[in-house]
């Protein structure tokens, strides 16, 4: 078991509120994703529920449970974080047994969740290495494989694919999301990387400022997002927002068109520009359009067009996929 | 530094000052193996010559001579001892954040910057006389009797005036080293659920091995030569309670007057350093590999 909840937790270091009031049902089982801009208080909120910062005021309960007073000793949660924080002077074996010593675990016990551990995690042929002998992609396994030994009611990742390149970065994340499904523990992650968050979520937690700004499913925060923010945090590229005239014409402070959702033509449509940079993805091709008075636009289109940087063209949006904000940033519905 | 032109280049550089260090290094250990084959007295010029292993055998015979290497080496030991396991106890509360942090750091390291001669010097009239010493005033406080520090414990004297001068090189350089280890290591050993004992016993002192070598290198090597406190305090006595290498070399070559056998001596003490020197490299030295 393993639900986590937060009540109206807030945070403050020194005066300088960084969290002003949170409050959060992560439901047992669950892959819950924190993301948003760095800076945003998602760290922050990971560690409160580790129990490495005291809350200013608020609760934060585990099955139920108030642990908001507790250790982070006492709270049955591991944690993997961003720099992996394994022990140079320890092998791997020692690395990933430390938690079962700690908990004067039976050697023999020991031995035995070590050696499947690192089965699960492929990294049998490496246990007697020092981690400074692993590769980036193997010390973050290590990493994981000291969270999973002890059974945990849930898994805290800090940013843990950050250090990784890309490449290693899409493998683990699918290695991850399979661990859960396999573990089926509760897991909280932050990352401010939209991808992953989309990805690997059940659901979404978008901060911003220390704000909850909203909490849902990946497609959810896609399809209905609650406010100019999540709207521009969700979705690569990013989504393209229009006000004035342009927004006007839809009784709205501002709209915005996904990359996806704009049509381009060389004949006709709603407003019309010129091409700037073209990205070729090779799959899509990335156009970014000077519109006339709205300035840059983004429109997603096939892999092999022969749109020219300076050419003429016509944006439309696509009907149906307009998202109206009013003046405070609120979806309009 | 990567080209040839570069190799050479520093190597020219460096010449002058190896060149300098080799002189410096060379003529006076020829000159010390040279009279301690030699008969020289400065009390009688008409004793000279070759005097084949005679001073070896004078200055190894002394009984002043077992007593010396012992109490050299429990000094080194000691004071090693002591400013290690201070020095980690100071470095972990200095870690602290804690108010006046850049003052109390600066108090921490200044008994480094008082000479030899003078430390010496205050502990022995300020601090350990039995008369109007410190010890002694908080001594009569509790109603106890005085204790004669320098002719009671004269050795032990010592080595706390000598770990005294060496506890903030200790510290220093150990708390340098505790605050390069990472928070998130320590955060992480948390919450594996390791207590602050066992955070200190598996986490912090491990990542200090390195830098309690390195001072138990450094320190070694100036241990072995103290020589200025014993002059200064107890003058090797009583007896030979506080006499050690250095000590008895001073007493046979210079208040002896001779120069032969304080030169073997002097031989002597190299062989016993480079003793202890292999002796600590098979203990500690795996600690510098990286």
């Amino acid at each position: 078991m393993g639900s986590i909840t937060l009540e109206h937790v807030n945070k403050s270091f020194g005066g300088h509120q960084v969290i002003p009031d949170v409050s959060l049902e992560i439901e047992d089982g669950e892959f819950v994703v924190f993301v948003g801009p760095s800076g945003c208080g998602k760290s922050t909120l990971l560690r409160l529920i580790a129990g490495l910062e005291d809350t200013t005021s608020g609760a934060i309960k585990l099955d139920g449970v108030d642990v908001t007073d507790k250790g982070p000793a006492h709270r049955g949660l591991a944690m993997v974080f961003q720099s992996y924080a394994l022990y140079p002077h320890m092998t791997v074996r020692q690395n990933i047994a430390f938690p079962l010593k700690m908990a004067n675990i039976d050697k023999a016990i020991a031995d035995q969740k070590v050696a499947d551990a690192a089965r699960v995690l492929n990294l049998t042929d490496y246990l007697d290495r020092k981690p400074r002998a692993l590769s980036g992609g193997q010390r973050q396994r290590v990493a994981i494989g000291r969270a999973i030994v002890r059974q945990p009611k849930a898994f805290l990742f800090d940013e843990p694919l950050s250090n990784l390149d890309a490449a290693l970065r899409v493998n683990m994340r699918i290695e991850i999301t399979e661990l859960h499904q396999q573990l089926k523990t509760t897991m909280v992650y932050v990352t401010h990387d939209q991808v992953e968050a989309m990805t690997m979520a059940d659901r979404i937690v978008v901060l911003n400022a220390g704000r909850v700004e909203q909490f849902g499913t990946p497609l959810e925060l896609y399809k209905s997002p609650a406010n100019r923010f999540v709207a521009g945090f969700i979705g690569s590229p990013k989504m393209n927002f229009l006000e004035g005239a342009a927004a006007g014409k839809y009784q709205a402070e501002a709209i915005g068109v996904r990359p996806e959702h704009v049509r381009i033509s060389r004949d006709a449509g709603e407003w019309q520009g010129k091409v700037g940079v073209a990205e070729h993805l090779g799959s899509d091709t990335f156009l970014h359009v000077h519109v006339d008075g709205v300035g840059l636009q983004t429109v997603r289109t096939g892999g092999e067009n022969d749109y020219h940087p300076g050419e003429q063209v016509w944006l439309s949006p696509e009907p149906g996929r307009i998202y109206r904000f009013d003046r405070a940033g609120q979806a309009l519905r | 530094m990567a080209t040839k032109q570069s190799h050479r280049l520093a190597r020219w550089m460096m010449a002058p000052s190896v060149f300098v260090l080799l002189i410096w290094m060379i003529v006076p250990l020829a000159l010390t193996i040279w009279f301690a084959f030699q008969r020289y007295r400065l009390t009688n010029p008409n004793i000279k010559g070759f005097a084949g292993f005679a001073n070896f055998e004078f200055f190894v015979t002394d009984p002043a001579f077992w007593p010396a290497i012992i109490n050299t080496l429990l000094i080194v030991v000691g004071v090693l001892v002591i400013t290690v396991g201070l020095g980690i106890l100071l470095a972990l509360m200095l870690d602290q954040p804690i108010w006046g942090q850049g003052i109390v750091r600066i108090l921490m390291i200044s008994p480094f910057f008082v000479m030899p001669p003078v430390a010496a010097v205050v502990w022995k009239h300020e601090l350990m006389n039995p008369t109007w010493g410190v010890f002694a005033a908080i001594s009569r406080f509790f109603g106890q009797e005085p204790v004669n520090w320098l002719g009671s414990f004269p050795l032990l004297s010592i080595i706390v005036m000598v770990a005294w001068q060496w506890l903030p090189f200790a510290t220093l350089i150990l708390l340098t080293a505790m605050q390069s280890l990472s928070e998130e290591q320590k955060e992480a050993a948390e919450m594996d659920g390791a207590n602050l004992f066992r955070r200190f016993w598996y986490i912090i002192l491990p990542h200090l091995a390195r830098a309690i070598t390195v001072v138990i290198l450094i320190q070694t090597i100036y241990l072995l030569g103290v020589y200025a406190e014993i002059q200064i305090t107890t003058g090797g006595g009583p007896g030979f309670a506080s006499t050690n290498l250095p000590f008895l070399i001073y007493n046979t070559g210079v208040l002896g007057g001779n120069i032969g056998a304080g030169a073997a001596g002097g031989l002597v003490a190299v062989v016993l350093a480079n003793i202890v020197a292999i002796f600590l490299m098979r203990a500690v030295g795996r600690n510098l590999d990286a």
